[in-house]
């Protein structure tokens, strides 16, 4: 059996494992809305926190941790993850529980439900809709896309052995000397501490390896024979949408709990796998091998690499045996030019005000919808108290291994996108069984988030809009269905957008988080502050929303959505911190000029102490 | 003690901003690099941190929330 078809089999197991869980859970399900869209507030501590965390950590917390520790160095851990640990936790604590309660008390379902009531406005609803849903739609794009991009490249050539003509490449002996003689050339003036030397020996040798292929960037192997994209991010869908149908709420907290464990799980075993396979010290143990992993990292270590590799390269392809010589071909094909001798294991090349403004993106999970649901599930407040506390240690947990990984990766030669580098190394350096299960994780991490969005958009859709605008008119059941069409529509949008193949949806995400930090303002003062005036809601939401929509045009016309930054000389600050400071401004601002909200009103939300 | 703990809750997020070991490329236990290590020790803080924040800090009036509307369900 080929690995691709291994690995395929355990992945359909997986999902089929699933599916059992969402099946168990409709067992449990009462039948009724509540139920459904909340699991009538039954969700205890460490459901709550397995299914919060779950849904936190997207298919970013494995896959795009590694590819931008590839890409940028350790520093994303404190922009990403350190942060997170803080600020989510901050945000369970200060407003999650309080939504809770309040929802507890006036029977919420929905972040609008709580907003209309709170601002006394039903057109706050109509505001907030198109913009939360807008928002949540990319954040599910880039869980399809994922979906469908692990499946196709982890099941290359389960359906039949791939057919890739193996290079041949012209005087490669010859042609690889020179590169490897170009980098020990850089390699001496690196001692040197000359780096205009190092620079343009590393200009020279890329466009060696250019020309040897043809004028092109050598590239990683498109799979062949495996399920495709389209089919793979149809299958995750079909899934998550099942389970969601008939689990509802509980289903997905219970699916959520179990993904979380799986991907947690196989994320530390594949670190420990990866150590010892990038570590190459068979005959040590764990620590050694750790330790020699990380040593190559260094821009010495990898210019000896290349000086190495290269050599290799030169001397197999000039022997005797076709066979060396056929795999020496191989591998240079695969060879990709060093770009740049970035230092992965300091931030040296990280702007410190752009690390210090990423704080304010983990801020968005304060006014995530879906998040908004979860919370309301809780049993009781004591609920939440797990949930704050371990938030952040399971951050470290997934994201320090995955850091590491991503880092060694930069020693690897692997030329795609960021986001392929866990996958490229489950692929080429463990075997199919564990790559099988990895996969299984890494689509564990993405379903997780998948499902809490899907069910939150039919609560929404039939909470705020059909129940709202035609109450009674539905039974329960009605509702449900209601509910349950709504998302395959959204479903179907979203999938078809995933098969238009938009490269830059990854850089969406920062983006879809600083558009829910811009509306934060507004949660925190509907909770704390009793001079929030409908009029001053509306000037935050009208004002977040414009202002995300100016930054995106500006970083549009830079042409790097991406890496948009807004720029003082050479400080560097994330679009977010303004979008907060305009949003917060006009909300206050504008409260403080009109008249305070009915006192009558305001006592069901900020309800006097009594002195005993 | 409440103070104390939104104390350490601002010292985290002044801890956080380690422009002190921004290039130090010094590895913790021979392979975890010192940015990386500091920030993972963040976390165990932040972990630590909410503890306290939970026991000594706990929103009031959130223990006894009784429900101040009629459930308008149908049922199965």
């Amino acid at each position: 059996m080929s690995d691709g078809l291994t690995r395929f089999i355990i992945i359909i197991l997986y999902l089929a494992s699933l599916l059992f869980l969402g099946f168990f859970a409709s067992k449990l399900f009462r039948g009724t809305k509540k139920d459904y869209m909340l699991a009538s507030n039954s969700i205890g501590p460490f459901l709550l926190l397995m299914s919060i965390f779950g849904t936190t950590m997207t298919a970013f917390a494995l896959v795009g941790s590694s590819g931008e520790a590839w890409k940028e160095g350790i520093g994303v851990y404190g922009m990403l993850a350190s942060s997170s640990g803080i600020i989510h936790s901050l945000c369970f604590f200060l407003i999650g529980v309080k939504l809770w309660a309040l929802g507890r008390r006036f029977g919420y379902t929905t972040q609008i439900q709580y907003f209309r009531d709170r601002l006394q406005s039903d057109w706050i609803g109509v505001l907030l809709f198109p913009i939360l849903v807008g928002l949540i739609i990319p954040y599910l794009l880039i869980g399809v896309m994922a979906g469908g991009t692990v499946m196709n490249q982890m099941t290359d050539g389960a359906f039949g052995e791939p057919k890739r003509n193996p290079p041949k490449f012209e005087n490669l002996s010859e042609k690889a000397t020179e590169i490897s003689g170009i980098y020990k050339n850089a390699k001496l003036a690196l001692d040197a501490e000359n780096e205009e030397e190092v620079e343009k020996y590393l200009g020279e040798a890329k466009a060696k390896i250019i020309a040897l292929h043809d004028g092109n960037l050598p590239g990683a192997p498109v799979p062949q024979n495996a399920l495709p994209k389209w089919m793979g991010s149809l299958l995750i869908c079909g899934v998550v949408l099942i389970y969601v149908f008939y689990g509802g709420m509980r289903g997905t907290a219970w699916a959520n709990a179990f993904q979380t464990i799986v991907f947690m799980i196989l994320g530390v075993v594949t670190f420990v796998y990866l150590s010892y396979a990038i570590g190459g010290q068979k005959d040590k143990g764990l620590f050694e091998n750790l330790k020699a992993a990380t040593a190559k990292v260094t821009p010495e270590t990898k210019l000896k690499s290349q000086i190495g590799v290269w050599g290799k390269v030169a001397k197999d392809s000039a022997s005797d045996d076709k066979g060396v010589a056929i795999k020496a071909n191989v591998l240079a094909k695969k060879l990709k030019p060093v770009a740049e001798l970035k230092e992965f294991q300091t931030r040296k090349q990280m702007s410190f005000l752009k690390f210090v403004t990423y704080m304010f993106i983990p801020l968005s999970v304060g006014m995530f919808p879906h998040l908004f649901q979860h919370w309301l599930t809780a049993k009781d407040a004591n609920s939440f108290k797990i949930s704050v506390i371990f938030h952040p240690i399971f951050i470290m947990i997934v994201w320090v291994p995955c850091v590491l990984i991503g880092i060694w990766g930069t020693t690897t030669g692997y030329a795609g996108s960021p986001n392929g580098i866990l996958v490229f190394l489950v692929k080429t350096q463990t075997g199919a069984i564990l790559g099988g299960f990895l996969s299984a994780g890494i689509l564990a991490a993405i379903m997780s988030s998948l499902d809490s969005q899907f069910l939150c958009i039919g609560t929404m859709f039939t909470t705020d809009i059909v129940n709202h605008y035609a109450p009674g008119k539905y039974s329960d059941k009605q509702q449900l269905w209601i509910a349950r069409a709504f998302i395959i529509g959204i479903v179907a949008v979203t999938y078809c957008l995933s098969l238009l193949s938009i490269s830059s949806v990854f850089a969406l995400g920062v983006w879809c988080f600083s558009g829910f930090s811009a509306l934060f303002p507004l949660v925190v003062a509907s909770v704390y502050w009793k001079r929030l005036t409908t009029a001053g809601g509306y000037a935050c939401v009208i004002v977040a929303a414009t202002s995300w929509i100016a930054f995106f045009y500006l970083a549009t016309q830079t042409g790097s959505i991406r890496t948009y930054t807004v720029n003082f000389g050479e400080y560097q600050t994330m679009p977010v911190v303004w979008m907060i400071l305009a949003s917060t401004v006009s909300m206050v601002v504008v409260s403080l000029m009109t008249p305070p909200m009915d006192e009558k009103h305001l006592e069901r939300f900020f309800p006097t102490k009594k002195v005993n | 003690m409440k103070n104390v703990v939104w104390g350490l809750v601002i010292l985290l997020i002044i801890l956080h901003q380690d422009f002190w070991f921004w290039e130090n490329d010094y590895a913790v236990f021979g392979f975890i690099p010192m940015g990386l290590f500091y920030h993972a020790m963040i976390s165990v803080g932040a972990g630590i941190t909410w503890y306290l924040a939970t026991v000594f800090a706990w929103p009031e009036g959130v223990d006894n929330v009784q429900p101040e509307y009629v459930e308008a369900e149908d049922k199965k």
